[in-house]
């Protein structure tokens, strides 16, 4: 039973020639050779989002990010004029990192007024000047000015701060994203300041994970149980059907229809939803989003009801909003050809009672279950892939992204090689 | 009987160690257990229970998961008493054993033996 119309070239993938149908090769998601490629060819000229505004409320909030893939860490500032900056987190006087705590592989964040080097206290302001210099006198035809910490190309877009590490960037952001991207600006992103972020390290290549995340033909198999038998059976039986993909230059969109948990037979749900009124889709209750309409380019199927539209921007970054009124995000930072770190993070609209909290933390938790069960299977397809038993797999229609993203993935390689021999 | 003194004329007494509002005055002998601030330590809590104890408490809880939240709402999230706050993080923990009592019946999500997702940030309270 087709219960979406599909393009008329017959399928999401035809309507998208250049993608093929034939099997696809996984070789990227197994080769540390690919895998040093794609530090050059993707993380270091691609836009990338290292996080929210929200992050740095006031002149001179900070934080500090790994960027493994791209051998750096940076530091994002509000700078004294306001502004988001960043800078690589490198002291200029003898490459101490400038800003860590106890560990200087982990993260940190907070507020300052300069950065000072845990080195010799060589001291940057939060433009990144080199403003003072312990013995000043002892240095050789030292200009200050030369000094400053060394920039890194850095934009906001609707409240998210993109960062690139090219030496120019060869797109400005809002270009890099495209019209699809764009087409949701105005969705209420700044008023979902309650927040819930998870970390994992995951076993498998980074485009494994958003592979998990790009299809849901997998959802009603290998989530069957979160769900009671009378919902899953039927849920397997019917298979799944997103009613609209699109792609868009580098970026992908899968957008999928909802349900109304709240209308369905009491043995279709857990007692605990009942409880909280509350799911995986998120809140059975929208709360105010202080807009009139959503943007166009939010459910662009004109579902009702809408699940979620889930916005994969390339390279490692998606944006997913649910029809419930909330949203979250995924980051995808390799660390090696086998190995990244999975950030998820959730976006609601602050609950006013404790009854709409109740409700986030069942939608936050059954988040977590859910990512539990694809990560796992994660690194049993990793240890397979690596064992080049099988080098072609066939994906279906509704896997028309995954296909996409690993096109998208070969043809910066294969630009940047391009580029790297004409030059 | 130490820590219990009379509450009021004609009442009866009052544990002055209860930590939950008098009203779910019955839910005070899983506070030791359930009654977790964070996340992190209510799924370790979790993994570390016996199915049994998962299930009895949740059998306990869940029919007054209604009348908590409406007692709950009587206040403001950022402006909450001790006691409402505890009863709060006993709703939490309901939410965190209901996955094993409805879902797996085990404390781990089956075949996620090798996979960590750590809760680094989470609202307050």
């Amino acid at each position: 039973m087709v219960r979406w119309p599909k393009p008329s070239e017959g399928s999401w993938t035809e309507h998208y020639p250049e993608l093929g149908t034939e099997p696809v090769s996984y070789e990227d998601s197994i080769s540390p050779e690919l895998y040093e490629l794609e530090r050059e060819a993707i993380f270091k000229r691609g836009w990338l989002n290292v996080g929210r505004v929200d992050l740095l409320p006031r002149t001179g909030s900070y934080f500090t990010k790994e960027i493994h893939v791209a051998k750096t860490s940076i530091i994002v500032v509000r700078d004294r004029s306001g502004q988001v900056a960043a800078f690589h987190n490198i002291c200029r006087h003898r490459g101490n990192k400038l800003v860590w705590n106890d560990f200087p592989g982990e993260e940190t964040s907070g507020t300052c007024r300069q950065f000072i080097c845990k080195y010799h206290a060589w001291r940057y302001d939060l433009d990144g000047a080199l403003n003072f210099v312990q013995q000043e006198g002892e240095f050789f035809d030292l200009d200050k000015n030369d000094y400053g910490l060394v920039p890194v190309h850095c934009d906001v877009w609707e409240g998210f701060i993109f960062v690139n590490l090219a030496k120019e960037p060869e797109q400005p952001l809002r270009e890099f994203l495209g019209p699809m991207v764009t087409s949701i600006e105005g969705y209420p992103f700044d008023k979902m300041t309650e927040r819930w972020h998870y970390r994992s390290e995951v076993k498998a290549n980074w485009k494994l994970y958003m592979d998990a995340f790009q299809e849901f033909y997998h959802a009603p198999v290998l989530h069957a149980r979160q769900s009671p038998a009378k919902f899953s059976n039927a849920a397997q039986e019917a298979g799944f059907e997103a009613p609209h993909y699109r792609i868009d230059g580098p970026h992908r969109l899968v957008s999928t229809a909802g349900i109304r948990a709240w209308e369905l037979d009491q043995d279709m749900r857990k007692p605990i939803e009942d409880i909280c009124r509350s799911g995986l889709f998120g809140p059975w209750d929208i709360p105010d989003l202080g807009v009139d309409k959503l943007p166009d380019g939010v459910n662009p199927a004109k579902c009702d009801p809408w699940g979620l539209d889930s916005f994969q921007l390339f390279p490692n970054f998606t944006i997913l909003i649910w029809g419930q009124g909330w949203y979250l995000t995924y980051h995808y930072w390799p660390t090696s050809y086998n190995s990244h770190v999975f950030e998820g993070t959730l976006y609601f609209v602050p609950a006013k009672t404790p009854r709409e909290r109740i409700a986030h933390e069942l939608t936050a938790l059954t988040f977590k279950e859910f990512g539990l069960q694809d990560a796992n299977t994660l690194e049993a397809t990793q240890t397979m892939m690596e064992s080049r038993v099988v080098d072609r797999f066939p994906l279906g229609d509704q896997e028309v992204l995954c296909r996409h993203l690993h096109k998208e993935t070969a043809k910066w390689l294969d630009e940047y090689q391009r580029g790297r021999v004409g030059a | 009987m130490v820590g219990r003194v009379p509450a009021r004329p004609g009442g009866g007494v009052t544990d002055v160690t209860a930590k939950l509002p008098r009203e779910f005055a019955d839910l005070e002998p899983f506070v030791a257990d359930w009654c977790l601030p964070t996340e992190p330590e209510r799924y370790d809590k979790r993994l570390a229970s016996p199915m049994d104890d998962m299930q009895t408490y949740y059998d306990a809880i869940t029919p007054r998961a209604e009348a908590a939240m409406t007692y709950l709402d009587r206040y403001s999230l950022d402006d909450m008493p001790e006691e409402a706050v505890n009863l709060l993080y006993m709703l939490y923990s309901m939410i965190m054993v209901s996955f094993p009592v409805e879902c797996w019946h085990q404390q781990r999500i089956p075949d996620s033996g090798a996979a960590h997702i750590d809760c680094l940030v989470a609202p307050v309270p």
